[in-house]
């Protein structure tokens, strides 16, 4: 499945992945995957556990062989080319990879020799990370928090400056105020030139992209930017609040021209297959069904669809769902 | 009895550093409550005293109308638990897995079998009751995990980041299992890292340095704080309190 | 690409693993010494197809028949016959001679003037199970020929004296000190190993040094050597110990047997290294280098069973089994004095041993994930 908008086709793009596919047995990881990332840009991979995220991520750092398909990064081509995209790829895998042992300062240290640099060498780009966690830098990585310990992995991805980067579910298990500082991070290692591929399984990050892939079952339901996504969605779209919150799914999933119902925060985002007519009319309409069948307190709004909203309309009635 | 949970000026000391601080709130039976904080927050330590796992320093805690401190098995008994990191043996089948905690928690064999062909069929997973829970697709084992967490029907049951990395459709479908639960009487006590999750609940509490910073209805804690979301009050609540980057001592 | 710094730095890191794990160092570092300590004494054990050689200065009637009945036994097979105890020593350096007995001039005309006749074992026997073993069936073959001897004559009597040439008091601790050697280097290196690679497979730090420039022989060398070093702590250690507790001898050249254990510590690092290339859980490959190094190394090296009393197919798995090599060889060294001039062939084995697990090590460690 293509998207609408992708963005230039240029020989100079850090990162080409051409109809790549990966099989584990039974299992299409990866099934005719092909995206294009800009010099700079923030990319996002963005999908459930079991997407093919990681399994692309694997192999766009030569540890895994495609199927099928091709992919260059920087130019070098990631089967052929291994040994050279190596020392210049950084990469976080999806659990940080750091030795609970070791102290922090050695574990940077050490990253840092791997590649044949040193900390210093590397400090200057490493510098707004590292700062923060340098007052620690004799604790044992095992012993830092969550936010700590996936500060220190960034820095000993990035300690030896590569070209591009890769990050593997980085904010999984930590907590909200340190989710936004990484983002804000990779914000700054971006204006700075560097490349960044970003997964993550929380669509509501999927905003701090310049683009996102939405990934599910192997396959890129869309690549855009985030704010075009949203424009995708195939219905008007509706909030609806009410207290009582089984009456309403039930009620709003039988009428005449549901098309879908789920939950969405502390609202219900129902939309109507009545795609030519006025969306306030057609809220005017559900309300008073909602309140003709006894709740009085149902509030329904129409309103913009966003990347949740979208992917949940492109995954359709995708395999691993069971019906409710 | 009204309340689910009664918590009042609950106290953990480790030391000289202290977990949590004289907390105090409640929650209705029925009720979805979201327990939020940051990492070091004092949460861990929070739910492990309400789970009987830890004795307070001080202050006092019901639990299903009994006691955490001196009547820890009892309340053992009526709550249930679910963990996105473990929950279910991946290595049981399906059915293995539901016998276990409904033997867990003394239901007979009868109940067992009657239970297990109820869930399996309210899931859809039917066909799958023989297959190695391993091989379940990972929305599956979630939704599974959290009826196996309500075999015994108990009445509060504590998830802790209970979607973590499951499709957006799937995620929906667990908190409709949720609400569902709720509906018949069950308190559901919801800790996460997630702010969207949170809006989910009727309401939530974050915990900053082991106190409660903020309670209420998302709505009501929006407007309080004058916040576009829930994120926003996390971060503005949780940032002056100390830098969120340096470990917290025990959680 | 060569990057010395970064080999230094990967061994750098892999000491401090060594180092932190406090626990796990202490049990390794005492380990040689209790065990030199607690193994004290073997296994009886049962012996077949012994090379015996005769020492006949004056051969007889009884002479003759007491070899025939050696021969005619299941459990001897009859190398040579010499007429001087002198040409019996060169059938033992060559390793073609287990044991000898030695008549004693006119043995027929001992007996039949019935006065005591006195025979001499004298056997090649570094091993003190085998040793009496051994003495026992050669004892019950004389012991028969003597009950014949009387029905005919009373008063017939033959008296044997033993005489161990190497080990002469048979002392199991000699013995083993040079198979607890085995297994402490064992433990050390391919179990250690094996943990600490599979280690870092779970915890995920080897997805991140594979794609970083380093390439599999520079990881596997980077994980080897400070265990190496650690052996050769162990090595001293244990024969410290043997020497201070035991007063175990050292007859041979200390520099040869610290060469033949490092070869050897090579060998089983190379086995821990394959074992960990092959499994995919911390558990695997604990249960793997057990199964797989541990276990036959114990049991199949002639350090508990001599390798003379296994069934024959047995016999023959012992030959790819590291310890049996390094067994014979610091026994020698150790028990004999044996020089590498002796024990070269078996040295040799090592090496192509050493060969052999290193190329699979690295074939199977592979540079990717699948």
């Amino acid at each position: 499945m293509g998207s609408p908008s992708t963005a230039p086709s240029s020989v100079d793009s850090p990162l080409i992945v051409d109809g790549l596919g990966k099989r584990f047995g039974d299992v299409q990881a990866l099934d005719d995957v092909s995206i294009e990332v800009q010099p700079a840009e923030l990319f996002g991979l963005v999908g459930p556990d079991g997407g093919g995220k990681t399994t692309l991520f694997r192999i766009l750092t030569t540890l895994l062989i495609p199927d099928s398909g091709s992919a260059t990064v920087l130019g070098l081509d990631v089967v052929r080319d291994m040994w050279e995209i190596r020392a210049r790829v950084g990469y976080m895998p999806g659990q940080f990879s750091l030795y609970p042992d070791l102290s922090v300062e050695e574990n940077l240290g050490f990253f840092a020799s791997v590649f044949g640099t040193s900390i210093e060498e590397g400090r200057s780009i490493i510098a707004p990370i590292y700062e923060q966690i340098e007052p620690f830098r004799d604790r044992r990585a095992g012993a830092l928090s969550g936010g700590m310990k996936q500060k220190l992995a960034l820095s000993c991805a990035l300690v030896h400056r590569p070209d591009i980067l890769f990050l593997d579910e980085p904010t999984t298990g930590v907590d909200a105020v340190s989710r936004r500082e990484f983002w804000d991070l990779l914000h700054s290692l971006k204006e700075s030139g560097l490349t960044i591929v970003v997964s993550t399984p929380y669509m509501d990050e999927a905003d701090r992209c310049d683009r996102v892939a939405l990934m599910q079952h192997g396959r890129i339901l869309a690549t855009d930017r985030p704010a075009a996504i949203g424009a995708l969605f195939p219905h008007p779209l509706f909030g609806v609040r009410g207290h009582d919150r089984v009456a309403l799914i039930r009620t709003l999933r039988e009428a005449p021209h549901s098309a879908s119902v789920f939950p969405f925060g502390g609202e219900l985002h129902y939309s109507d297959t009545r795609t030519d007519m006025d969306p306030s009319q057609i809220a005017s309409e559900v309300r008073q069904l909602l309140h003709a069948k006894g709740m009085e307190d149902a509030e329904v709004r129409s309103i913009e669809p966003g990347i949740e909203d979208t992917f949940m309309s492109l995954m359709g009635t995708a395999s691993s769902t069971v019906p409710a | 009895m009204s309340n689910a949970i009664e918590v009042q000026e609950l106290t953990r000391k480790f030391g000289s550093f202290t977990a949590v601080n004289a907390i105090t709130f409640t929650v209705g039976s029925g009720e979805v409550f979201g327990f939020l904080g940051a990492n070091g927050a004092g949460k861990t330590t929070a739910i492990r005293m309400l789970t009987g796992l830890l004795a307070p320093t001080s202050g006092e805690a019901q639990v299903a109308g009994f006691d955490v401190f001196t009547q820890a098995e009892e309340v053992k008994r009526k709550i249930g638990y679910m963990s996105q990191r473990f929950s279910l043996y991946g290595d049981l089948t399906v059915r293995e897995n539901i016998a276990l905690y409904g033997g867990i928690y003394g239901l007979d064999d009868g109940e067992i079998r009657e239970r297990s062909e109820a869930m399996l069929g309210h899931l859809g997973l039917r066909d799958s009751g023989d297959d190695l829970v391993a091989s379940l697709p990972l929305g599956w084992k979630q939704k599974l995990a959290f009826s196996v967490a309500l075999v015994h029907q108990p009445a509060v049951v504590f998830l802790d980041e209970p979607t973590g990395g499951v499709d957006p459709v799937t995620r929906r479908q667990f908190w409709e299992m949720i609400y569902a639960a709720a509906a018949d009487g069950t308190t559901v006590f919801v800790t996460t890292h997630y702010m969207d999750e949170a809006e989910y609940c009727d309401r939530v509490s974050i915990m900053v340095d082991g106190r409660i910073g903020a309670m209420g209805t998302p709505a009501e804690l929006k407007a309080e704080f004058k916040v576009g979301t829930l994120d926003e009050l996390f971060v503005r609540l949780a940032r002056p309190a100390g830098n969120a980057t340096v470990a917290g001592g025990g959680g | 690409m060569m990057r010395p710094g970064a080999m230094r730095a990967f061994m750098v890191k892999e000491i401090r693993h060594i180092l932190r794990d406090r626990q796990t160092l202490t049990i390794l570092l005492l380990l040689p010494l209790a065990m030199v300590v607690l193994f004290g004494y073997a296994l009886r054990s049962d012996v077949k197809d012994v090379r015996i050689a005769f020492v006949d200065p004056m051969p007889d009637d009884a002479t003759g028949a007491i070899r025939n009945r050696f021969a005619g036994s299941a459990r001897f097979q009859v190398v040579d016959v010499v007429p001087t105890v002198a040409a019996v020593e060169p059938l033992f350096r060559r390793g073609a001679a287990d044991v000898a007995l030695v008549f004693e001039p006119d043995l027929a005309g001992r007996l039949s003037r019935g006065s005591p006749a006195q025979l001499l074992l004298i056997g090649d026997v570094s091993d003190p199970n085998t040793g009496t073993t051994i003495q026992a069936y050669a004892s019950a073959i004389l012991a028969d020929y003597q009950r014949d001897l009387s029905t005919a004559r009373s008063g017939m009597r033959i008296e044997m004296r033993t005489r161990m040439r190497y080990n002469p008091t048979l002392e199991s601790v000699n013995l083993f000190v040079p198979g607890l050697i085995a297994l402490v280097l064992t433990l050390v290196s391919a179990l250690m190993t094996a943990i600490s690679l599979s280690k870092e497979k779970e915890r995920g730090t080897l997805e991140v040094l594979l794609v970083s420039p380093l390439r599999p022989w520079q990881i596997i060398l980077g994980k080897v050597l400070p265990y190496l070093l650690l052996a050769f702590v162990n090595v001293v250690t244990a024969l410290l110990a043997a020497w201070a507790v035991f007063q175990v001898p050292f007859r041979g050249s200390l520099a040869l047997l610290l060469v033949a254990s490092m070869l050897y510590s090579m060998v089983s690092l190379a086995l821990g290294v394959l074992v960990a290339a092959i499994t995919t859980s911390q558990r695997a490959a604990m249960i793997g280098a057990m199964a797989g190094t541990m276990l036959p190394n114990e049991l199949l090296s002639g350090m508990i069973f001599p390798i003379a009393s296994l069934p024959d197919w047995l016999q023959w798995v012992t030959i790819v089994i590291p310890a049996r090599w390094y067994i014979v060889i610091s026994r020698g060294i150790m028990l004999k004095g044996a020089g590498i001039e002796h024990l070269w062939s078996e040295m040799l084995v090592l090496v192509a041993m050493l060969a052999g697990f290193l190329l699979l090590a690295v074939r199977s460690f592979s540079s990717r994930l699948d």
